[in-house]
């Protein structure tokens, strides 16, 4: 298919390579405002307390000190859905909770000043558990939230906004079961995306209610909408995007940081950067929500799935700004998994006194399969069904449907999938290597290998709104503007290649504006793999609005009419007699052609990603090791060769596949405090540890969009997880059932260890 | 000497000074402005401010800038051909091979793999794997990143 194009499917450099390899890129912490100051964060000690007196005297005496700012200083601005944690409050909610806030000359001078603040707390009782949290006469973390349970829904996604799974009849549907399997599941090792880069915001305040904010953001221009919401829709907020260091979905909403920023600008008058040190990132920032079920499935002798009936506890942290979002996607994501008509499964948001979660790819689906998967490998391992025809046959095909995150019910019109999966099956040797459930595929003394499938997808590919704006010129060269970042996936380039392909331009005449809310119109960033259907498409039709209006322009010269002309290389001719041309400049030296695009939401289309593991087991030491994987999936049309494979390759990390073989955040039970919060202790995958990986993809065209292409690169995570509980489970020959597959938990199953504390598992 | 050329700093507390507890890292990127080297972690474990002291490879979060007087650093800014601007064979393989993805460790990376070929011209992927195992990648460019030292060192992967 590539061939059709000039540039599409090419491998052309990223527009950014220069700048990043020679360090010329200047990410937020490389920007220096004149008169800058930096911003520094008083923590809370304590999970959950109240501030009975802060004295911030002597902090304010310091030589370099500019302000110091308690919850008693600024306004009342809150964030959360609904919004009920105010930027700076009276009351702490977990270790780390900022207390107070110092602006200083420099970095040394504001560490300075935090130790010089004396608080007095008041410690209450506090709760970690989410089932513990949602008991009668648990501590209570908002008066707004009684019981602990975060209210359901997003505003954001309509008045019908998915709140859970509840169509057909389940009792009907597990008596016409073959099998019934129940039992509890957890994915709540809440491991940290961890982008290189830590979180961090610039903010000059202009009175009397205008901030500009530079960010290093996913989504730089829903900062400005999310931060208006924040600020009682009292400020004007212009947001600057640039290179963003790593985000993994984490980045996508950093208004804690950019609040803080901007309320030492407010009391400053200055530029005042706040950048979070890697200790802040891994103990304050977001992470990857907790979720655990106690669930029930039925299902029948070919793989048809009666019924899901299940009652799913999110802990959201101390707050919930997304929860509510991945929930309900993540219900739309299990319809697109599992084909089953009787459902009746109920998500609880409940909020502990640990530190908040946020967006992380796989946003709701991922944690959810993580916990629906073992059970039904619980209902297959009974009928002896192979797991991989399993989640082939059960996977969304055209004409099927699924309720998305608006409540609405949507038929899917995208490809069936089925391809990818056999021939990734076949590049895997799935065939070979399934010697049936709790069986190893290979034992060689100690070593056990065993194979495991997952599969995620979602109808994210289109969600939301973007719009753009394409200014062609008179020396023949183009302009996209667009509030896009980059942040690795390299879509600022795969759009600058969209509109040069449109225009039939060289590569090197089309540029991209900087991700600038002043001058950008509406975008809601690329996320859950939109950015290639939803962005792209927003850019392209812009793109072909100012070629309809270039040759609007030129017809007349060309005594034609404007749908016969075409363009090619700052030349518009007449299709039927290519001699007759004229370059673009005949617009006028003093003229441009803009044209404008926008994409409304589609949710009909859904991506794909099946990912195969093998693993190793050493039944002596207990360690697993990840040997290889083959990812296949189906994307109508590579853009991006290169860049497509970095994406596939980031199943790893980022809280993906590494989340079920050693990743995790460890928080002390008895205190609160995240013991690993640092990257010696936080485990992460090194060059020395990487596992053989294949990606299978296929394109056949999706005919809703210019060049029949899908997005992919969000969903590489997710599904692993379970696939590596599943392969881990065959090689050793029990099951095992919790995240991450530590050595200890191995051992323990083989009966090696001491038995301890159960928490969830197979009932 | 910082990219080859000679920097004259005094010790000290004032602006353009350096403090005896500044870190090289520190000095690069607040007093120098040469920010292309990237701090991550800060204590010494993800290897995104690698840079090179008398050709060595060194985390400059972990090395105090007073300890460098008399040597050559090199940066990331120090590779490219200070006269032509023409990039460094490794830079160009990366560009190449798209092996970065974010690019925030990739100056940390580029370093390290600069000082392996400086040492050993011609490395396995096992040597290259070895060598980068102290640097932090998160999109996973890991196996780009290979290919394109491989591809520097006159080993098409």
């Amino acid at each position: 298919m590539a061939d059709k194009y000039r540039f599409i499917g090419k491998v052309t450099p990223r527009k950014d390579a220069v700048d990043i390899l020679t360090g010329r890129a200047k990410f937020l912490n490389d920007l220096k405002l004149p008169d800058m100051l930096y911003g520094k964060v008083l923590r809370s000690p304590y999970p959950h307390a109240l501030i009975r007196k802060i004295d911030k005297e002597k902090a304010e005496r310091l030589q370099g000190v500019c302000a110091v700012l308690t919850w008693k200083d600024v306004p009342d601005w809150k964030g959360g859905t609904p919004r009920c944690k105010r930027v700076l409050d009276q009351k702490v909610r977990f270790v780390g909770d900022a207390v107070a806030l110092v602006a200083a000359t420099s970095e040394e001078i504001a560490d300075e000043a935090l130790r010089l603040i004396d608080v007095q707390y008041e410690v209450l009782p506090h709760v970690f558990d989410m089932e513990e949290a949602l008991k009668p006469g648990a501590p209570q973390l908002y008066e707004e939230f009684p019981g602990n349970v975060v209210t359901p829904g997003v505003p954001f996604f309509g008045p019908k906004s998915l709140k859970e799974v509840v169509m057909g009849d389940v009792d009907k549907g597990f008596t016409e079961a073959d099998v019934i399997t129940e039992g509890t599941y957890s994915y709540e090792n809440i491991p940290n995306p961890l982008p290189p880069e830590a979180p961090g915001a610039i903010a000059l305040w202009e009175e009397p209610n205008k901030v500009t904010l530079w960010v290093s953001n996913q989504a730089s221009y829903m900062d400005k909408v999310t931060l208006f919401h924040v600020f009682n829709r009292e400020v004007e907020v212009r947001s600057i995007g640039g290179p963003c260091g790593g985000s993994y979905g984490s980045k996508f909403m950093s208004w804690q940081v950019q609040s803080h920023a901007v309320l030492l600008s407010r009391a400053t008058r200055k530029p005042v950067k706040v950048c979070m040190t890697k200790e802040e990132h891994l103990a304050a920032f977001t992470l990857r929500p907790g979720s655990r079920m106690a669930a029930k499935v039925g299902m029948k002798k070919d793989g048809t799935v009666t019924a899901v009936s299940g009652r799913w506890v999110i802990d959201t942290g101390y707050y919930s700004m997304t929860t509510q979002s991945q929930v309900a996607v993540g219900c739309g994501e299990v319809q697109i998994m599992v084909r089953c008509v009787n459902w009746n499964l109920k998500p609880t948001i409940v909020c502990t006194n640990r530190n908040a979660s946020g967006i992380v790819r796989g946003f709701g689906g991922q944690e959810l399969k993580c916990i629906l998967i073992p059970l039904l490998s619980l209902a297959m391992e009974k009928l002896d069904i192979d797991p991989f025809e399993f989640l082939k046959k059960n996977y969304v095909k055209p004409g099927d449907g699924y309720i998305w995150r608006d409540g609405i019910w949507y038929t899917y019109r995208g490809v069936d999938y089925s391809e990818a999966m056999d021939q990734g099956a076949e590049r895997f040797g799935w065939k070979e290597n399934w010697k049936g459930w709790l069986k190893p595929s290979s034992v060689n003394g100690t070593k056990r290998r065993g194979v495991g499938v997952g599969v995620h997808g979602n109808a994210d590919i289109g969600e939301d709104a973007s719009e753009a704006y394409v200014r062609l010129h008179p020396d023949g060269s183009a302009i996209i503007f667009s509030c896009v970042t980059e942040h690795g996936t390299g879509q600022r380039t795969n759009f600058v290649k969209m509109v040069a392909e449109v225009l039939q331009v060289p590569i090197e005449k089309v540029s991209l504006s900087p991700a600038d809310s002043l001058f950008t119109p509406y975008e809601f960033g690329p996320a859950g793999s939109r950015g290639t259907y939803a962005i792209g498409s927003a850019i392209i039709s812009a793109a072909e609005d100012a070629r309809r209006k270039l040759f609007e322009l030129v017809a007349p010269r060309l005594e034609a009419a404007p749908e016969d002309l075409d363009t090619e290389d700052g030349a518009i001719f007449v299709k039927s007699n290519p001699q007759r041309k004229l370059p673009w400049k005949v617009m006028g030296i003093d003229r441009t052609c803009t044209g404008y695009g926008r994409f409304e939401p589609d949710y009909t289309l859904s991506n794909c990603m099946m990912s195969f593991v093998e693993v190793e087991v050493d039944t002596e030491t207990g360690q697993v090791a990840l040997v290889r994987v083959v990812n296949a999936t189906n994307i109508g049309q590579v853009i991006d060769p290169q860049g497509l494979e970095g994406q596939l390759n980031g199943c790893l990390g980022s809280a993906g596949i590494d989340s079920a073989l050693f990743e995790e955040t460890v928080i002390d039970q008895g205190t609160g405090h995240t013991l690993n919060a640092n990257m010696l202790d936080y485990k992460w995958r090194t060059f020395a540890e990487l596992p053989q990986i294949d990606n299978v993809v296929l394109e056949t065209p999706f005919a809703s969009h210019r060049f029949h292409a899908v997005g992919v690169g969000e969903i590489a995570t997710s599904p692993g997880p379970s696939a590596i509980l599943m392969a881990a489970s065959n090689a050793v020959g029990v099951w095992l059932h919790e995240y991450p597959v530590t050595p200890e938990r191995v051992l323990k199953v083989l009966g090696k260890t001491a038995p301890w504390a159960k928490k969830g598992g197979a009932a | 000497m910082v990219n080859g050329r000679i920097h004259e700093l005094e010790v000290g507390d004032q602006p353009g000074q350096v403090k005896p507890w500044d870190t090289l890292a520190h000095t690069l990127r607040e007093t120098l402005s040469l920010t292309g080297t990237k701090v991550s972690c800060d204590h010494g474990a993800c290897g995104a401010c690698t840079v090179l002291l008398d050709g060595q490879a060194v985390l400059s979060c972990m090395t105090l800038a007073v300890e460098c007087d008399g040597q050559r650093v090199t940066t990331v800014e120090g590779l490219s051909d200070p006269q032509t601007g023409r990039l460094d064979p490794l830079q160009q393989a990366f560009i190449d091979y798209t092996a970065f993805q974010c690019g925030f460790c990739t100056p940390g990376i580029l370093m390290s793999a600069k000082a392996l070929l400086h040492e050993n011209p011609s490395p396995t992927e096992e040597e290259v794997k070895e060598a980068l195992s102290g640097n932090f990648c998160r999109c996973i460019s890991h196996y780009q990143v290979v290919k394109a030292i491989m591809a520097a060192s006159g080993k098409e992967g």
